[in-house]
């Protein structure tokens, strides 16, 4: 599976397939083909009628939007799914125990993958529903079913109104993978976000997960590290205060006070943030433009009481996404400087400008 | 900010209590007018760190008077004429002129264009006719003699009709040296500004095309690696190396005494005299090279004295026993070099960049070699030389009792030297003593008590209203002072101390304060040096201490590139750090952001 499989998988699954054939790791786990959504859309609403007047509300008309998508929601989480989808879905997720069995059922996060998603023009960054920390079978099937309803949610119709694009042909694969538990977690862009600068990676984390993150519930730990010398040229330790984190049993993620000794702690280590820039220049290099990386750090935190996980920074990272980065792929800078007749006209045309 | 936040007056600074009387020791071209109240001036903490003695102040009376004379008249840089300079309690501040009216800077550059490419052009052609002129200067300072005035003239005097006596060449040969650092200064000065500006076009590209390069990071693009600063430190190497293969390592122990272990090698038969063979060898030239920068008299070079070899030579020794005296990896270093640079490029977002950078790229390379290595023959080489020839002045004034001592004339300004030397040749042609001791021997005491009072004096870093544009490449060239820069200084933390990041990375350790880089000896394993000046001759130690600080020196300093070359964090040009830190505090380096804390 890699980026080619998208219209089949959906944009974030095959960027998933396509990191694992780059060799990344990535948490195990499986794909609910975007065909299966097709077959649910095809019983829910079979004239196409229902779609139809999604498609038809103005771009502004936020009752209209809510009233047409709500009515596509409601019969999508409400359908009985066939059995053999269910069945499918089922052993899928019980070979995701890890070996040997556990007690509780193995927790997982249920992801939509829209089929037109992620694209290097527009992010549909966060449109679509994602559920972490979801255990069983049951719970699974349900949290598949609202990732479908999830392509009618009103902000993604107001998107996709706003952008004007069409409402057929839309699909959606679900990818479902062991969640896992990670040291600490965050994004990293392999160019500056800040200056566009593409000789550096800039890296944000935090202790937990990385949901605290980019639900902006803390402010974050950076990291600039240069891709050429594995330098870090940049730092920052933010104060963070919140941290998410799921339990042995319950369902869902929870958000706690982060505990007082790792609030104004770094959650990574130079060597840690090193190894994490060199797998985001690998994967850049791999799609050959710069991305914008979801990316989790195995291990026990300080104070934990499990035992620290000991191993080389790079056995412990994870890469949970990978998309082209658009916001600064989209500006256009005038060359810094072009060639001239001899090197020496650099100098003086330099000099002869007053500053 | 203008109106709001400004530096003192020049006008507004109040003479150091117990040196009321420093403008006694300088020259009246060097005082502040009441004119200057209204330009921004800085202290040049990067070359005058410390209180002027009245000699020293050649090494800005020359320079300057070098400096602007190429920018302005020689080479006609469109935008920079010259730099002033002010002393004040001792301390030297400067200023730029430069050059704003477009139309009168279209006129400098049509001159300019065609007199840099030249140079640009022939560069190499050029610089090795420079060291040809170099060398034949160093010659020429090697070979001055100081006038013995015997009591009977050489016979030679009258059978080879010479004509002239010895008391006439006292002043003729001290005004050669005079001359001849004057040339030199202006050699120094002749490719100088122009290495520097392809340099800084070169930078300015990097920081344009990759904004958050750091400043370290462009200079290991351009880095020499065969660089003449290495070949002292090399040198010392193979010595140890020598001393193992000829069995005489045995003297080289910890604190070993210079003088006793060269005593004790002369009883050492063949082994010995192979050795002390080897060492007279390395120390014409390479010994000399100063433990500071070249501008005071009291930074004295390693063949003045022998402590800084031999601090290092035990530690070499040592690793030469147990296999670990590496050569430096130039092959290496090479590579690495050609890495970083290929990788930039490739990130470049066109071809045509690529190939702007490969032009800018190759100018720069090609008058670096110059930039590195002149200091060893300016600064190193010949100016100790000169230092030490007029010290021969000193001991001569001291035998006709004008002076108490040789070290003395150090504190006299060089034309005040001239009216002592006067007073020798009529004493010694009259046949009676010199007048100089009453007049100068009190001067010379009140002088030294003044510039012990004056190190006391903290400078404010700059001086005058706050400038509404820096507009003068040659200051932000060469000294750094960019708009940042200025509101840093006007707005000090209390617990951070602020240079150059010249070498990046973060650590902590005890620090050791060496206030005078003479006594280097005193380093131990895993310390941080802060110190007033770091020169290529302390790369020896560079292999003990964990980081580096200094009061003086910029990112493209020697210092800068060997703290690189070791992998050690180092933050130069800090101004005072030595005054802020003592020796056992604990600090933390941050080679990146060039800030130092101290943290207990």
């Amino acid at each position: 599976m890699g980026s080619a499989d998208a219209p089949a998988v959906g944009g974030k699954a095959a960027a998933l397939g396509e990191l694992i054939h780059a060799g990344i790791p990535v948490p195990p786990g499986f794909v609910v083909l975007a065909e299966t959504f097709g077959q649910v859309m095809a019983v829910v609403d079979p004239a196409g009628a229902l779609v139809r007047a999604v498609a038809g509300v103005a771009a502004g008309d936020v009752s209209a939007i809510t009233q047409a998508a709500s009515r596509l929601r409601e019969r999508i989480t409400a359908l009985p799914l066939p059995g053999d989808v269910v069945a499918q879905i089922t052993t899928a997720y019980e070979s995701l125990a890890p070996p040997g069995g556990a007690a509780a059922p193995t927790p997982v996060a249920v992801r939509s993958s829209a089929t037109m998603e992620d694209s290097a023009t527009a992010s549909f960054a966060g449109l679509q529903d994602t559920y972490l920390a979801v255990r069983g079978p049951a719970a699974v099937l349900d949290a598949v079913r609202r990732c479908w309803a999830s392509m009618y949610n009103d902000e993604s119709v107001a998107y996709r109104r706003r952008m004007a694009l069409p409402e057929d042909g839309l699909a959606m694969g679900v990818v479902i993978q062991r969640m896992i538990r990670p040291r600490a977690a965050g994004v990293m862009f392999t160019r500056s976000p800040v200056t566009g600068d593409r000789s550096v990676v800039a890296i944000e984390g935090t202790w937990g997960l990385g949901s605290a993150l980019v639900s902006g519930e803390v402010n974050p730990d950076g990291f600039t590290v240069s891709k050429v010398t594995g330098e870090i040229t940049g730092r920052r330790v933010g104060a963070k205060l919140r941290m998410h984190s799921f339990g042995p049993n319950e369902p869902g993620i929870s958000s706690s006070a982060m505990p007082a000794g790792l609030r104004g702690r770094p959650c990574l280590t130079d060597d840690e943030a090193r190894a994490l820039a060199a797998i985001g220049r690998r994967v850049e290099g791999h799609y050959g433009v710069p991305q914008d990386i979801e990316w989790a750090l195995l291990g026990a935190r300080p104070g934990d009481d499990l035992a620290l996980l000991h191993g080389e920074p790079a056995d412990r990272i994870r890469l949970l996404q990978s998309r082209p980065e658009t916001v600064w792929a989209a500006h256009e800078r005038p060359p810094v400087a072009t060639p001239k007749p001899r090197a020496s006209d650099h100098v003086l045309t330099w000099l002869e400008k007053p500053l | 900010m203008e109106g709001l936040a400004r530096f003192p007056l020049p006008s507004e600074i109040a003479d150091a209590p117990g040196a009321e009387d420093w403008r006694s020791m300088y020259p009246y071209f060097t005082r502040f007018q009441p004119g200057d109240d209204e330009r921004f001036w800085f202290y040049n903490s990067m070359h005058f760190p410390e209180p002027m003695p009245a000699f020293d102040t050649i090494t800005a009376e020359v320079p300057y008077s070098a400096i602007g004379a190429n920018t302005a008249r020689v080479f006609v840089f469109p935008t920079t004429l010259g730099i002033e300079h002010r002393i004040v309690n001792g301390r030297v501040y400067i200023t730029a002129n430069p050059v704003t009216d477009p139309e009168e800077i279209g006129r400098r550059a049509a001159v300019f264009g065609e007199r840099a490419s030249y140079y640009y052009e022939n560069w190499d052609a050029l610089y090795e006719g420079w060291k040809v002129r170099m060398r034949s200067l160093i010659e020429a300072i090697e070979s001055v003699s100081v006038p013995e005035l015997p009591e009977f003239e050489d016979p030679s005097v009258v059978f080879e009709s010479a004509g002239v006596a010895q008391n006439h060449y006292l002043r003729e040969n001290f005004h050669r040296c005079i001359d001849l650092f004057s040339k030199m200064w202006h050699h120094h000065t002749e490719m100088l500004m122009l290495g520097y500006g392809a340099y800084v076009v070169f930078f300015q590209f990097c920081k344009q095309a990759f904004p958050e390069i750091s400043d370290q990071t462009a200079a290991r693009m351009v880095a020499g690696i065969d660089v003449i600063m290495y070949r002292p430190d090399d040198e010392l190497r193979g010595l140890a190396r020598l001393a193992v293969e000829t069995g005489v390592d045995d003297l080289f122990t910890e604190g070993c005494s210079p003088a006793s272990v060269l005593a004790a090698l002369a009883d050492r038969g063949e082994g010995g005299k192979r050795w002390l063979a080897a060492f007279d060898e390395a120390r014409d030239p390479w010994f000399n090279v100063s433990t500071g920068d070249g501008f005071y008299h009291h930074h004295r070079s390693w063949a003045d004295d022998l402590t800084v070899p031999f601090t290092a030579l035990p530690r070499y020794v040592a690793q030469v026993r147990s296999g670990t005296l590496a050569a430096r990896p130039t092959a290496e270093l090479r590579a690495e070099r050609e890495r970083i640079a290929s990788s930039y490029r490739a990130l470049l977002a066109s071809a045509e960049e690529r190939a702007a950078f490969d032009q800018m790229l190759g100018l720069c390379r090609r008058v670096f070699p110059f930039v590195e290595d002149h200091k060893f023959y300016c600064e190193h080489w010949f100016t100790s030389q000169f230092f030490g020839k007029i010290r021969e002045f000193g001991a001569l004034l001291a035998r006709f009792g004008v002076l108490a001592e040789a070290e003395d004339i150090f504190q006299l300004h060089h034309t005040e030297v001239d009216q002592a030397l006067s007073d020798v040749m009529l004493a010694w042609a009259a046949g009676s003593p010199p007048l100089g001791g009453a007049h100068w021997q009190p001067i010379v005491a009140s002088r030294k008590r003044m510039l012990a009072a004056l190190k006391d004096w903290s400078p404010p870093p700059a001086l005058g209203p706050v400038p509404t544009a820096l507009n003068d490449p040659a200051v932000r060239m060469l000294w750094g002072v960019t708009q940042e820069r200025i509101e840093a200084w006007l707005s000090p933390s209390a617990d951070e101390i602020r240079g150059f990041g010249a070498s990046s990375g973060v650590v902590e350790g005890p620090a050791r304060v060496l206030a005078d880089v003479n006594q280097i000896g005193e380093i131990r394993d895993g310390e941080i040096l802060v110190c007033p000046v770091t020169a290529p001759s302390w790369a020896p130690v560079f292999g003990k201490i964990k980081a580096a600080v200094s009061d003086i020196g910029g990112s493209m300093s020697h210092a800068a590139i060997v703290a690189r070359e070791y992998g050690l964090p180092a933050v130069v040009g800090t101004g005072d750090a030595t005054k802020r830190i003592s020796t056992g505090q604990r600090i933390r380096v941050d080679g990146d952001r060039g800030i130092v804390q101290v943290i207990g």
